[in-house]
């Protein structure tokens, strides 16, 4: 096929790797859709998602009300169940053909398996795991006055390599959240990015451009010689997983339970039963094998952004600030009055959170009573 | 048969961090480790040794001091080791690197009951693409996120982890698994191997070893061949200190809950 990644002219629109499973669209494709929409807003160009699956027209609609201008969707058995292969093919081939100049993934364990593949294929560069994306300069400048500690006003931006009003600019933590980049791809289309689930936020949804979206089916091919792995069974989790993503509410335990570590979950528990909330956890918490994975709030777990955020007995590792500090309202809870927790709490409680906790439990209980 | 596993010397970034003025990481006042999941990698291929009798072969690609992590890896039973070094490697990111170490193993060669194991990710950088890459750039079949491994004959049986549950899938050799903490534990290095460590081999692979190989070309490596740029690279901004409430009595818990209530959050 006729492809050349570097000549950057050919690309236009914005695409979103529209991921399903099972049949049952992820929320990050929401979110993705919803912030391809602004990127391509600043570029004045289409926002098409694409979803390869068995039998998915039914969902492809959906993408609409949050924001595609078209889905391109990719019906065959062999991509019921997520293969690499099957998938890579699918999706390269179609950006072969159709040649969009962005191209978001969601960073879950697919997407970051999918995503590195296809840039390898396609010669071209990819960002992993982005918290921000940008394209219009302006907008990339506010960011950057809250978002950082540059001095914006004396930081040069504009450059002689390449047109940064055009590039995307997709900015991501490293070094477990101690550093933050902001990665171009200036040479390259499509430019690529994962995105971490649960950071962008999803638009409201419209009825009527569900309705009006426009749905094809672009000819593919695809063999099980194209294959060479086989999936022999999917399981789903039994137990019913956590959703500290989509929490209003999060109590979170930490190394401060030791002393008492199924006292100190119960507690954690029914605080967070009294305020509709969820549990969550800290690394610590983890490893030590008092909480399974699914808890886990930070660098290596979930970032979350609730609007109360309360860690018990958490000392506040820059990996778990990492992954909380957007929450709209934190209170911390630790008998370390220097705990680096503190630094970024709104409220701050130096005690023991066994004592402590009861009483706050007893103070919301009271004035639920008297409302 | 053999098996390749892919390491990085990497900062500590769960001590202490130092961050310059400008925004750049003090690596220099850091701890250097190996990589945290090409431990279980490294583990992952150790154990298939002590069942099976075939040969371990690490590779590295960084600056010369990363000989003695390979030092590390010998003393824990791997058998050869390879140090991918050279000035114009510098600069890549992962597409180029990936297409440098792929470039290494296809010189070392690649038979068809060859394994390839690698970590999830690095904590410097998190990105999780060197290891699909590789696969890529050898037209390997992958299985990332594995948390199970089993041989059967040809081919591997892997449990691939996802956010709400797992995949088993077969895959035929050669092929590129690449391993998370939960696989296993990674071993120690044992007395004796530390005492035979430093009789044993440390291939270096520089520019001139690789540069007729065809993944190898000066578009493609280094900073140059690198699709990507950093472009800016900065600190996340210190939040402003709240409001400590004194004591920890239920007058304190009272105070928290009327001013969490006139915010309306609760």
């Amino acid at each position: 096929m006729d492809f050349n990644s570097a000549d950057i002219s050919a690309f236009k629109n914005v695409w979103v790797f529209c991921e399903q499973r099972q049949g049952t669209m992820m929320s990050t494709t929401f979110e993705l859709i919803s912030e391809g929409r602004r990127l391509a807003d600043e570029l004045g160009v289409e926002l098409h998602g694409v979803l390869l699956g068995d039998d998915v027209d039914g969902i492809a609609k959906e993408l609409g009300g949050y924001g595609a201008d078209k889905v391109l969707v990719y019906n065959s058995p062999l991509l019921k169940d997520y293969t690499t292969d099957a998938y890579a093919k699918v999706l390269c081939d179609a950006v072969m053909e159709f040649k969009p100049e962005v191209l978001l993934v969601g960073a879950s364990n697919i997407g970051r398996d999918l995503a590195p593949r296809c840039a390898a294929r396609l010669h071209t560069g990819l960002c992993a795991d982005c918290t921000h994306l940008d394209i219009d300069l302006d907008g990339y400048v506010n960011f950057l006055r809250t978002g950082s500690n540059l001095d914006v006003d004396n930081t040069k931006f504009e450059t002689k390599l390449f047109d940064i009003n055009s590039n995307l600019k997709m900015t991501r933590p490293a070094f477990g959240g101690h550093l933050m980049a902001t990665i171009v791809c200036p040479r390259f289309r499509p430019a690529m990015a994962t995105v971490r689930p649960g950071v962008l936020k999803k638009r409201p949804y419209d009825e009527a451009k569900a309705e009006s979206v426009e749905i094809v089916h672009p000819a593919f091919s695809l063999t099980a010689e194209d294959m060479k792995t086989e999936v022999l069974e999917v399981v789903k989790a039994s137990r019913k997983l956590v959703d500290l993503i989509g929490a209003d509410i999060i109590v979170s335990v930490g190394r401060g339970i030791a002393k008492d570590v199924a006292g100190g979950i119960k507690l954690a528990e029914e605080l967070a039963e009294e305020l509709h909330g969820v549990v969550g956890a800290s690394r610590a918490a983890v490893d030590s094998g008092w909480i399974s994975a699914d808890h886990q709030v930070g660098q290596t777990g979930k970032t979350v952004h609730p609007k109360i955020y309360i860690a018990l007995g958490i000392s506040g590792a820059i990996q778990h600030k990492a992954g909380m500090q957007d929450s709209e309202c934190i209170i911390a809870i630790n008998k370390n009055e220097v705990a680096p927790i503190f630094e970024i709490a709104d409220y701050g409680i130096v005690g023991d959170l066994f004592q402590v906790v009861p009483e706050l439990i007893a103070s919301i209980r009271e004035m639920k009573a008297n409302k | 048969m053999k098996i390749f596993v892919t390491v990085k010397q990497v900062p500590d970034t769960s001590g202490k961090v130092a961050v310059k003025p400008d925004g750049t990481l003090d690596r220099a006042s850091m701890q250097t480790i190996i990589n945290p999941d090409d431990l279980n990698a490294v583990e992952a291929a150790l154990s298939l040794k002590d069942a099976l009798g075939c040969k371990v072969v690490a590779l590295t690609m960084g600056p010369f001091p990363a000989e003695g992590m390979l030092r590390e890896l010998l003393a824990m039973g791997v058998d050869d080791t390879v140090l991918i070094s050279a000035r114009e490697f510098g600069g890549s990111d992962t597409f180029a690197t990936s297409q440098i170490i792929a470039a290494a193993i296809d010189t070392y060669g690649v038979d068809e009951d060859d394994i390839i194991f690698s970590g999830r990710q690095a904590i410097d950088g998190d990105t999780a693409q060197v290891g699909p890459q590789i696969a890529e750039k050898l037209h390997l079949p992958q299985v990332t996120y594995a948390g199970g491994i089993e041989k059967d004959g040809n081919t591997l049986l892997i449990r691939r982890m996802l956010e709400d549950g797992y995949m088993t899938i077969r895959v035929k050799t050669p092929c590129l698994i690449t391993c998370i903490k939960e696989l296993n534990t990674p071993r120690y290095m044992s007395v004796r191997g530390i005492e035979e460590c430093f009789d044993k081999n440390v291939t270096v692979m520089n520019y001139d070893s690789l540069k007729d190989h065809p993944l190898i070309d000066r578009t493609t490596i280094g900073l140059n061949g690198s699709p990507t740029n950093i472009y800016k690279s900065f600190a996340p901004p210190v939040k402003g200190a709240g409001m400590m409430l004194e004591g920890s009595g239920k007058e304190t818990t009272d105070k928290l809950v009327s001013l969490l209530a006139a915010k309306h959050l609760i």
